[in-house]
């Protein structure tokens, strides 16, 4: 049905998100001070893994960074080498950049290039002093035949097979020849290939013997005229390079099951046990053209079984737990039908009492039973979309790494609670508001390197990102240690930019507050790095469109705290429940500041049809949701009514008058545009619990949108909270 | 009995007749999702006169088309005993309003006509062919006119 290719494709990108994020690991394990093997051979491993896939899908870009980014860390797991702090950040880099190369290679956009180069430069600068031996020379990548033709689509362990290729060795000697086993697959001989002539060029190249593995041919009867069945054992005796004899087959590149290894004074004596090691199930053979993925996997060399074991039980810690890869679309059905199922018993209830039933008969204990039942079934079925939140705090590593470096402040990278998990869509949407932050603390948070070091702070600055689950919400906090707020500074800036009154009297969180104002930018020099005129009014902005609040908390000199307080997911939201001209409506909770109720005192008629609510100094308008929505006409007087007071991104408030507050409860969300439209000032539509649909409110909507009776005007004094 | 009907005569369409305001209408019955009873609708903000609101069918959000208001005519006052037929309209779905339900009748499509060019009366445009069973004239209702278009209503 769909094409096995880039099925297998697929795969292989998502195997090296996984690898990439163990590289990231083992990276920051040894940033910690770690020089275990093990560590050092996650890394090599991961690197590896994703060379050896690349290779048999030909992306060449890819595999020869790899490349020399595995021939640096062999350098490091041999002992060669040992990496201080620079050069780990070197490390991290080239990992950021096989990210990179990797992503390149999946949406077939352009890789970096220009920053390659530099990189590897370094990297061979910071090895290649240490190793006189030219390394490149023993490149030998895994060559994966993968016959379409023939091939059943591959599932995703056989992916997994491609990432596990063990590591090959890189320390043997080179110069007395090599010991090659070559396999073509079928794609090879229809190709126009012929291996007669391969022989020939390497015969050209040294001292050669061939001998041909026949194992592989089925009786006569059952012989496919169009396969290929033989492989071959050849030894060269020569002087020339690996590299040499890799060009004879360079044409052949993916096309044949290849391994080309050092011939060395232990398996000099020659291939006689060779058939049985390269393929050690001679059956198996005829089946090849289905296990070509697997088929590389055997080791030809007994030289070579040691690391190649070492690698594999290294290797096993990092292995993830067992999981299934479920379509994403399947999750939001079960997700969409447990909220049912929660509007149901909700209903069910409801009637429940209406029957009058005494609260303890079999009937109501039971359904309370079910209703217990129905809340684990839906937090449970939230947890299958969550995913930790590991894979966002990664990606802020590099943000750090590279704002560090561009502003040159020397920054360390903390994370606490990676493993918390957060609805998917969560982390999707938190990335940018995330970037962004982080980029602002580098930049803007801390003090430079010099005047760290005269306040008698440690010369690295620390930057910790945590995660963790609080009453029934995620909590991100993002923490530096640097100057902190300079309060003066940003009021001195305020009330330039004119965005406070001049006497205003405004308490530390006030002035904290300022920064989420828009056009507010404290930085004096606009940097490269952040202050671009997007400010932290766009960050908050991002994290109240995710139903999420954020705050600031600075000491001076000590450092700053964003905290980012979110809902555990974006299906049900926390609503007051409201009644208007005889309506039902849902105003999200983390819109409203506070309730209250009007009076005579509270009320300032403004023009001939518009009303201001006068709150602790300021004013505020009033809107009548009833007369917004078109439900009814304007009340002729408001001394009494109940008022929700509206705070907005943009530091705006407003007070909506409403007829009655119900109650205050979960509800699911459920989309209105795929039945109806967009309604405007309406975000979305749930059930309640008598199953009657009640709208969701989209305040700022509603108030950017209002008009007629009343004329909303930023009221720049206005700050939420 | 559907199914026999539809393999003995191809070339006869399967309506579902109603009446609202008074008069006769179909809709093709392939169209039809379901029948249900009326419940009472959340209204929309500064939706046309016509959408009654949003009712819940079975956890799903499913506008309401009054359609006697629709057609421009004079609506039922006895609202309750108003009736809601589930159609798909061009991928979207959607209830139609209406007085009462009344038959499933196959018409062989020869005795479809063509509603005359009548400009002044604005129902016409929703009328796609025209039938008489049993004396009575049968309106075919055609479905794409009767929701508004979707950027009408994203404002």
């Amino acid at each position: 049905m769909s094409d096995p290719m880039a099925e297998i494709r697929a795969s292989f990108f998502i195997e090296c998100e996984e690898l990439l994020e163990s590289l990231q690991d083992g990276l920051q394990m040894m940033d910690d001070g770690s020089t275990d093997s093990e560590t050092i051979n996650i890394v090599f491993r991961a690197v590896h893994s994703i060379k050896g896939g690349a290779g048999a899908f030909g992306l060449d870009d890819l595999v020869q960074f790899a490349h020399r980014f595995e021939t640096a860390m062999d350098e490091v797991r041999s002992g060669n080498f040992h990496p201080d702090s620079e050069a780990i950040r070197l490390f991290f880099t080239c990992a950021d950049i096989l990210g990179d190369l990797v992503r390149a290679a999946r949406d077939d956009t352009p890789p970096p290039n220009d920053q390659i180069a530099p990189v590897l430069e370094k990297l061979d600068l910071l090895v290649g002093v240490e190793e006189e031996e030219d390394e490149d020379l023993d490149f030998t990548p895994m060559t994966l035949s993968l016959d379409l033709g023939d091939t059943p689509p591959l599932g995703l362990d056989d992916a997994g097979a491609l990432a596990d290729l063990p590591p090959l060795t890189f320390d043997t000697p080179v110069g007395k020849g090599f010991i090659i086993s070559f396999k073509p697959e079928n794609a090879l001989y229809s190709s126009g290939n012929e291996p007669l002539y391969l022989f020939r060029a390497l015969r050209d190249l040294g001292d050669l013997s061939v001998r041909c593995d026949i194992s592989g041919l089925p009786a006569l009867a059952s012989i496919d005229p169009n396969c290929g069945y033989l492989s071959w054992a050849l030894t060269l005796v020569t002087e020339e390079p690996e590299q040499a004899v890799r060009e004879v087959f360079e044409f052949v590149d993916g096309l044949c099951a290849l391994s080309i290894s050092p011939l060395t004074d232990d398996n000099s004596a020659l291939p006689a046990p060779e058939p049985e090691v390269t393929y050690p199930e001679p059956d198996v053979i005829p089946e090849i053209e289905t296990k070509a993925a697997e088929a590389p996997v055997t080791q030809p060399e007994p030289a070579q079984t040691a690391p190649a074991q070492s690698a594999k039980s290294t290797g096993a810690p990092t292995q993830p737990r067992a999981t299934v890869r479920v379509d994403l679309e399947r999750i939001d059905r079960l997700v969409n039908l447990v909220g049912e199922l929660v509007i149901n018993q909700a209903m069910l209830s409801q009637s429940v009492v209406e029957t009058g039933l005494p609260p303890n008969s079999p009937v109501s204990t039971g359904l309370e039973e079910f209703l217990q039942l129905t809340r684990d079934i839906q937090e449970s079925v939230m947890m299958i979309r969550a995913q930790p939140i590991k894979s966002l705090f990664q990606r802020m590593g590099r943000i750090v790494r590279e704002a560090s470096a561009s502003v040159n402040k020397e920054v360390k990278f903390h994370t606490d609670g990676e493993t918390t998990e957060v609805d998917k869509t969560v982390i999707e949407r938190l990335a940018d508001p995330l970037t962004h932050m982080i980029r602002n603390a580098v930049d803007h948070g801390f003090e430079t390197t010099e005047d760290r070091i005269a306040s008698g702070k440690p010369s690295a600055g620390i930057v910790t990102l945590s995660a963790q689950h609080r009453s029934g919400r995620i909590v991100i906090e993002i923490s530096d240690d640097g100057a902190g707020i300079d309060r003066e500074r940003v009021k001195a800036k305020a009330l330039e930019k004119g965005l406070i009154p001049e006497d205003a009297q405004l308490s530390d969180g006030d002035i904290d507050n300022l920064l989420f104002l828009p056009g507010f930018s404290t930085a004096s020099e606009i940097s490269n790095l952040s202050g671009r005129g997007v400010g932290m009014d766009v960050v908050k902005s991002a994290i109240q469109a995710l139903g999420g609040r954020i705050s600031i908390s600075s000491q001076q000199g000590k450092g700053t705290t964003f905290s980012i307080s979110l809902p555990l997911t974006l299906a049900v939201l926390d609503g007051m429940v409201v009644q208007v001209a005889g309506e039902t409506l849902v105003v999200p909770l983390n819109a409203i500041l506070e309730t209250l109720t009007l009076t005579d005192q509270d009320l300032r008629q403004l023009g001939p049809e518009t009303h201001v609510v006068q709150i602790r100094g300021g004013f505020v308008p009033l809107l009548d949701l009833g007369a917004e929505l078109g439900y009814r006409e304007p009340e002729t007087s408001y001394v009494g009514a109940t008022v929700l007071l509206i705070g907005q991104e943009d530091g705006n408030r407003a007070a909506l008058a409403v007829d009655a507050i119900e109650d205050q409860r979960q509800v699911v969300i459920k989309g209105l545009e795929g039945s109806y439209g967009r309604v405007p000032g309406i975000a979305a539509a749930t059930i309640l619990g008598d199953g009657q649909i009640a709208l969701i409110l989209d305040p700022t909507d509603l108030v950017t949108q209002a008009s007629g009776r009343t004329r909303v005007r930023a009221f720049p004094k206005a700050l939420a909270g | 009995m559907t199914d026999i009907d539809k393999q003995t005569d191809p070339a006869s369409i399967e309506l579902l007749s109603f009446r609202v305001g008074g008069q006769d209408y179909s809709v093709d019955i392939m169209s039809v999702r379901e029948i249900r009873g009326s419940a009472k609708a959340t209204s929309l903000p500064h939706a046309p006169f016509f959408v009654k609101g949003v009712i819940n069918l079975r956890g799903t959000v499913l506008p309401i088309i009054d359609l006697a208001a629709r057609l421009g005519l004079q609506a039922d006052t006895d609202k309750d005993r108003n009736v809601i037929i589930v159609v798909d309209i061009a991928g979207r779905t959607a209830g139609l309003m209406v007085d009462a339900v009344s038959d499933i009748l196959a018409i062989p499509s020869e005795d479809m006509q063509l509603p005359p060019d009548l400009a002044a009366d604005e129902t016409r445009t929703f009328v796609s062919a025209l039938t008489i069973v049993d004396g009575r004239m049968i309106r075919i209702l055609d479905l794409d006119t009767v929701m508004p278009p979707q950027g009408e209503e994203a404002a």
